[in-house]
């Protein structure tokens, strides 16, 4: 583990990342994680692995400041220097709302980056920003929709869109679980993988889907309870402990065992 | 009262018909104007939250202030039931947010509780009957100092739905969202839901606590059934209020009935009519 750890301390202090410090969440007695330490480059996109009830959606929680928890989320910039809490993007898993809302798209928006109250006006400059921020994600004939009116592909990309602005230090996504095809899946992360080039964005993905994650993860972090294994994505598919928690997912990869044996991760 | 001799002179020039000729009516229709639109205005976020158990439960919360005020030998009781409303309403809230249990059987709960305490406290000092009109409520009772409280409470609601509608519209779609963006959740329900204490603790001894939820849920309800985005919500949420109570109370006057349940029925014919064009408005 030394190895790895002394190169992210140094990586750091040339690059811009992000340090989870010591996060430990317990709701009453009950111990969800503790003791999770994670370096975030800008540039990478994180993957978060494991099953349910690993402590995924509430480690997410936490770095929001929805969850109580304890240890630090710090930020540092190029020169290493503590720049304070990141600003954070978030795109959720699935949005909870009624699908009767009278809300569009563009209130939305104006909620969310301005004071000016969405009830009483919408300026022609917000309105612009707006569909600026739509284009990226090929979303800009979408301004005026309400939102129970998207398809869960369009709303993920919405909500992409929305998390881009302003350029977040730290991006959250949440692995959409439905509502959206394979191929709609797969054109939001070559979206999101071109956009982390661009703007050097530091990633955090939940997700389930393996193969997605060796795709397009640079770095797979196995939680359960706290960090069980932390690599690359050959790394930690490839670890003993990733196998015999995912027992029933590496049915394939139980072939070439002996190949893959010998590389270990960073646990 | 300068003001409202003004109001007098103008509704007498204005609208010179025999509904609006005594002075307790151009006071009811004054007080319609300004409170209405409050109604149309927190019931959007009430019926987007699915709030309408919380708004009646408040309704039960400000009928115990009504008791503990009396019971506490207040002369005025508005101050207990805004006070008793308004640590009533941050309750629920608080547990609301720190328990998993869910918020219907929260508000039950609480709602029992409140009902429970009023009863007892209202039929221990043995005159329930006195009591009674806050069940019903008189629109046409009103007074002028309470037209001139009425426009306080106007103003400070306006002011803080300005500054906390767009927190509480990204709360409502999707807290960790709001979270993200540095919104405390927690503080926007709680001064949304204290702005509904105040509204409904104003307004039960005029509506009464059998029809004040309507008077919440109905307009915004009717609206939502054809508007895209929030600000037609507000304004057809508003308009339908203003139009309910203003309609409500004029025949009230010519049917010589109760003007809270007046105005409800238009209301509610006002949901059924938007609800059968929804298809025209909504894209």
């Amino acid at each position: 583990m030394g190895d790895t750890y002394e190169k992210s301390e140094n990586l750091c202090s040339k690059l811009c990342c992000t340090k989870i410090e010591n996060f430990a969440v317990s709701f009453g007695a009950a111990k969800i994680f503790d003791n999770v330490n994670v370096h975030i480059h800008c540039g990478e996109l994180t993957a978060i692995i494991g099953k349910n009830g690993a402590g995924k959606s509430t480690l997410l929680k936490a770095i929001l400041g929805e969850v109580k928890h304890s240890g630090d989320l710090k930020y540092l910039d190029e020169k290493g220097v503590h720049t304070g809490h990141p600003c954070i993007g978030y795109v959720p898993q699935y949005l909870n709302f009624d699908v009767g809302t009278p809300t569009s798209v563009l209130d939305l928006f104006n909620s969310c980056l301005t004071q000016v109250p969405s009830w009483l006006c919408c300026s022609q400059k917000l309105r612009s920003r707006v569909i600026e921020d739509l284009k990226i994600v090929k979303a800009e004939h979408l301004a005026d929709r309400r939102l129970g009116a998207l398809s869960g592909g369009e709303l993920q990309r919405v909500l992409l869109a929305l998390a881009l602005d302003p350029i977040p230090d730290l991006l959250l996504l949440d692995e959409p679980v439905s509502g959206i095809d394979q191929n709609g899946l797969e054109l939001f992360y070559d979206m999101v993988s071109e956009l982390r080039k661009k703007n050097d964005l530091s990633i955090i993905l939940i997700s389930h889907d393996f193969d997605l994650v060796s795709r397009y993860a640079d770095r797979v972090i196995l939680l359960d309870g706290t960090v069980i294994c932390n690599g690359t994505p050959e790394e930690v598919f490839n670890d003993e402990k990733t196998r015999k928690i995912f027992k029933s997912i590496f049915p394939v990869a139980e072939k070439d065992k002996g190949k893959a044996g010998n590389e270990e991760c960073s646990c | 009262m300068f003001v409202l001799d003004g109001w007098y002179t103008l509704v007498d020039f204005m609208l010179p018909f025999p509904w609006v000729a005594h002075t307790f009516m151009k006071n009811a229709f004054l007080a319609i104007i300004l409170v209405m639109p409050l109604f149309g205005l927190l019931g959007t976020m009430v019926v987007n939250n699915r709030m309408a158990f919380f708004s009646d439960s408040l309704g039960h919360g400000a009928f115990t202030g009504i008791a503990l005020g009396t019971l506490l030998g207040l002369i005025e009781p508005l101050a207990a039931i805004i006070l008793f409303s308004i640590v009533f309403a941050g309750i629920i809230t608080y547990i609301k947010h720190r328990s998993t249990a869910s918020s219907d059987t929260i508000i039950g709960v609480f709602s029992s509780f409140a009902i429970a305490l009023g009863l007892i406290i209202m039929s221990r000092s043995g005159s329930f009957a006195k009591y009674s009109s806050y069940l019903i409520g008189d629109l046409l009772s009103i007074s002028q100092e309470d037209i001139f409280m009425i426009l306080v409470v106007f103003l400070v609601i306006i002011c803080l739905w300005v500054f906390i509608f767009n927190r509480i519209l990204i709360v409502s779609i999707n807290p960790s969202l709001a979270a993200s963006r540095g919104i405390d959740t927690l503080m926007s329900e709680m001064l949304f839901s204290a702005a509904l204490a105040i509204v409904v603790s104003i307004s039960i001894q005029w509506v009464g606590l059998l029809i004040i939820n309507s008077m919440l849920v109905l307009p915004a309800a009717a609206a939502r059934n054809v508007s895209n985005n929030v600000r037609q919500y507000h304004l057809f949420s508003i308009f339908i209020a203003l139009l309910s109570g203003i309609a409500g109370l004029i025949m009230s006057y010519y049917w010589n009935t109760a003007t809270g349940a007046t105005i409800v029925l238009f209301a509610s014919g006002m949901f059924f009519l938007t609800f059968s064009l929804r298809h025209r408005f909504l894209s």
